[in-house]
């Protein structure tokens, strides 16, 4: 069961990628690509070559891989279903925290070694927001933490059982919230990203790995699947029940199956805000996690 | 010789060349600047060589090498209420004092006549290649000073803001989606643009010269070929060009196809932007539906002359394709189930607050910003400018058929969306109404033989504006120098303007808002 949960986002991610583009297609009346496209282009990626520019340095290369290696790391100690990550421990909540922060920071200072003016200004965007994103996660664990008495992601979804929720339900709802948002940012989608543009203008963090191209643009690829499972499991995890019966993993996959054609929902039916109406958007889901916190301290 | 008063055209009329008054520069200088302060619009400013030989056809633009420095400069203006078009010329040498500082309009004309005829506008602000193109033969142009005996487009100075906190962002010529060469240089504070610098240049094919010593076969279809998207609107400027200086007047069933043909190409296009626009802020479903929707007005055109674009539609003397009976009843079934479904798509765009939102304030370009730089088309009636050549200028089927004429006050991209919804009911109305009541006539009329040293000015309303084609004879009745007005050539400039003090990342926005041609400005 432990080795079936430790493979089990690593094989499924990419397929959420692919469930949120067929909803668009279905929305758009189109046929869409298959549901694994996500995989052909990992594959056709890692059968390419690389090119590096004359300008950068090891830092570009390693990029991908940190991002990656960080992404896994936190992949590993998010729970599934009610069982806990392969690695998970007591204070988890704050690697799981930290590694997705390396990760971006990997990501943002290998687009400014290209020394390309469109990166910088993706770098420059994706720091701005995620200065607002962040104490949205943070307090909204915080706040999580507060209300179950547990330090790790396991031990706070499985505490929050309908009893907790009763007792906390404003206070989570608002958690839950937040979340749903710092899950729309973080994964660069549309109302704060456009995941689909290619205006390199627009973007915030597709314009960040245009100079990367092959097997590195497949670990990126990767590494945002398994982003979108995890941050997606942070807002699943709180509405399941997770006391460890079997089952519960499946419900715990439809779910994120489900979240995955809800924001395909909200992305055929939304257009993207202007960059300046972003940080309004971030910063009330920073307000929300922190008024979660304050109820929960209350 | 010389005469005061400029001589007055109706769109579509014919002038011999001795007509046109031939101005002392000093007093053509004072006649454009004193016109356009009084409300006048400079349609064209172009120069063509001056003592035509006789029989050189080998030196492209009719000018024998060395022969003389004299150039003959041609200024075409809107002038009055309602307007009319007034022509004047003057014969300038090697240099003239600038216009530009007095009227700012004329900026790029001068600058392609610099290019072409090595012409100096003496003190004018920016002169710098508009094409990078290699001047006429004989001339020394402005792009073989810049950059060293070779032409490369771009490769010049820019405008450019120094300091610590300001970066330079460059764009193009190879873009990220499938459109046409352009460079773009912004300065940046931040996210904010202080200003934008638009180098084409890169789709130069040199049509002006190569119909020089025409009009032949080839001619009509490197017309059709200026702007792919302006396929009928070039076209039909070149028809009736070519009609005013044989003296023939198409059928009017020929004048009533071709106005359904340019109505249908404004749908199409119009309603592929709305698409476009909405790609561009991510909205799904606007962009999706409205990008069928295109396909659909295309086919219908297609219907009516067997290409999307409509080429091969219309030639002077009329349009080669009629429109029987069982053909106008099955293209008003398409057409008519096409605007159904455009009528339950556009809600979503006007009715969505995050869109007017998105669209609202982006890219604004002020009333007295486009008066200033003389745009036209879609682009001036988004800031409440009355310009249409189909009300100003009616000519062929128009003159007939009075058009209302559809503006917006706001001048953002908001304005230039909702105009083109606006345009997209009248053009569907006017189908509506002349498709069932086709006039009688055949449909290509013989020609006669071009008129001797004259000199035909052509207005045609296309999609995006006014487009302008002047034609000069030679004295064997020869194109001795064909002028493309695109009005993406006025309008560039107004883009670059509607960037200033705007988000960068709102660029794509506001570039597809004006949807300018770049090979209709490259030529």
């Amino acid at each position: 069961m432990v080795v079936f949960h430790a493979v089990l986002p690593f094989v499924l991610a990419p397929l959420l990628a692919g469930l949120i583009n067929k909803t668009k297609a279905v929305f758009a009346g189109r046929r869409g690509a298959p549901l694994l496209q996500p995989y052909y282009d990992l594959g056709k990626l890692l059968g390419k070559g690389a090119v590096y520019s004359a300008t950068t340095t090891w830092i570009f290369r390693a990029g991908p891989l940190i991002g990656l290696a960080a992404t896994v790391a936190a992949c590993l100690v998010a729970p599934l279903g009610g069982r806990p990550g392969p690695l998970s421990f007591e204070g988890d909540v704050i690697l799981f925290a930290y590694v997705l922060g390396l990760s971006r920071f990997f990501t943002v200072i290998a687009a400014l070694d290209t020394g390309s003016s469109f990166e910088g200004m993706g770098a420059s965007r994706e720091v701005h927001f995620s200065t607002l994103v962040e104490p949205a996660l943070w307090l909204g664990l915080a706040a999580l933490v507060r209300i179950t008495g547990q330090f790790s992601l396991h031990g706070v979804f499985s505490t929050l059982s309908p009893d907790v929720w009763t007792a906390h339900a404003p206070a989570l709802a608002l958690v839950a919230t937040a979340f749903g948002i710092v899950f729309l940012a973080e994964n660069a989608r549309i109302p704060v990203d456009d995941p689909n543009t290619h205006l390199e203008l627009t973007m915030i963090h597709e314009v960040m790995v245009l100079d990367h191209g092959g097997p590195d643009l497949a670990l990126i690829e990767y590494a945002s699947a398994l982003r979108l499972w995890i941050l997606g499991s942070l807002v699943v995890g709180p509405l399941l029940p997770q006391s460890g019966e079997g089952w519960e993993a499946v419900s715990f996959v439809a779910a994120l199956a489900a979240l995955a054609v809800a924001t395909g929902v909200v992305e055929s039916t939304l257009p993207r805000l202007r960059l300046l109406g972003v940080p309004k958007l971030l910063v009330g889901a920073g307000v929300m996690s922190s008024l979660a916190l304050v109820l929960a301290l209350v | 010789m010389s005469q005061t008063i400029p001589t007055i055209t109706p769109n579509g009329g014919v002038l011999p060349l001795d007509e046109i008054p031939r101005l002392p520069v000093q007093d053509f200088r004072e006649f454009l600047i004193r016109r356009v302060r009084s409300g006048g619009r400079v349609v064209a400013l172009f120069a063509a060589p001056y003592a035509v030989p006789n029989r050189i056809r080998d030196h492209a633009w009719g000018a024998a090498p060395h022969e003389n420095d004299q150039a003959r400069l041609f200024a075409v203006l809107a002038d009055g209420k309602p307007p009319t078009l007034l022509v004047a010329s003057s014969v300038v040498g090697g240099e003239y004092s600038s216009i530009t500082p007095e009227c700012p309009q004329v900026h790029m004309f001068e600058r392609e006549i610099a290019e072409q005829f090595g012409i100096t506008p003496l003190g004018h602000p920016w002169l710098k290649p508009v094409r990078f193109q290699p001047p006429c033969p004989g001339r020394e142009g402005l792009s073989r000073h810049e950059s060293g005996g070779k032409a490369l487009p771009a490769a010049s100075s820019f405008f450019s803001v120094e300091g610590e906190e300001v970066h330079e962002v460059a764009v193009g010529p190879v873009h990220a989606g499938i459109i046409e060469p352009g460079h773009f240089r912004f300065q940046c504070h931040g996210e904010t643009v202080f200003h934008l610098e638009i180098a084409l240049g890169f789709q130069h094919r040199g049509v002006e010269r190569a119909v020089i010593g025409g009009p032949n076969n080839r001619t009509p279809l490197l017309m059709e070929t200026l702007a792919g998207d302006t396929t009928i609107g070039h076209a039909t400027a070149y028809a009736q060009a070519i009609e005013a200086l044989c003296g023939c007047t198409p059928s009017p069933r020929a004048r009533m196809i071709r106005a359904i043909a340019l109505e249908l190409e404004r749908i199409a296009n119009h309603v592929g932007d709305l698409g476009a626009l909405a790609n561009d802020i991510g909205f799904l479903p606007p962009a999706a539906y409205f990008g069928r929707l295109r396909g659909d007005f295309l086919n219908l055109t297609a219907a009516l002359c067997g290409n999307r674009f409509g080429r091969g539609l219309v030639r002077p003397g009329g349009v080669r394709f009629d429109l029987e009976p069982d053909r106008v009843s099955s293209m008003l079934g398409a057409f008519r189930l096409a605007m159904e479904d455009v009528h339950q798509v556009g809600p979503l765009l006007w009715k969505s607050h995050l869109v007017t939102d998105r669209f609202n304030g982006t890219g604004v370009v002020s009333r007295e910003q486009a008066v200033e730089l003389g745009l036209v088309g879609l682009a001036a009636r988004a800031c409440g400018l009355e310009r249409d050549v189909r009300r100003e200028f009616a000519s062929g089927f128009y003159a007939d058929a009075q058009a209302p004429c559809h503006t917006w006050p706001t001048g953002d991209v908001f304005a230039r969306a909702h105009v083109r919804w606006l345009e997209i009911e009248q053009s569907a109305q006017f189908i509506e109404n002349h498709l069932q009541r086709l006039s009688d006539g055949a449909t290509p009329v013989p020609l006669g033989a071009l008129a001797p040293s004259s000199c035909a000015i052509s207005l045609v309303e296309g999609w995006r504006g006014e487009i302008c084609h002047v034609a000069i004879t030679d004295t064997q009745s020869r194109l001795s120098r064909y002028k493309i007005v695109d009005p993406s050539f006025h309008n560039w400039t107004g883009l670059a303007l509607a960037l200033r003090g705007q988000q960068i990342s709102d660029f794509p926005l506001c570039n597809k808002s004006f949807n300018l041609s770049y090979c209709g400005h490259d030529l």
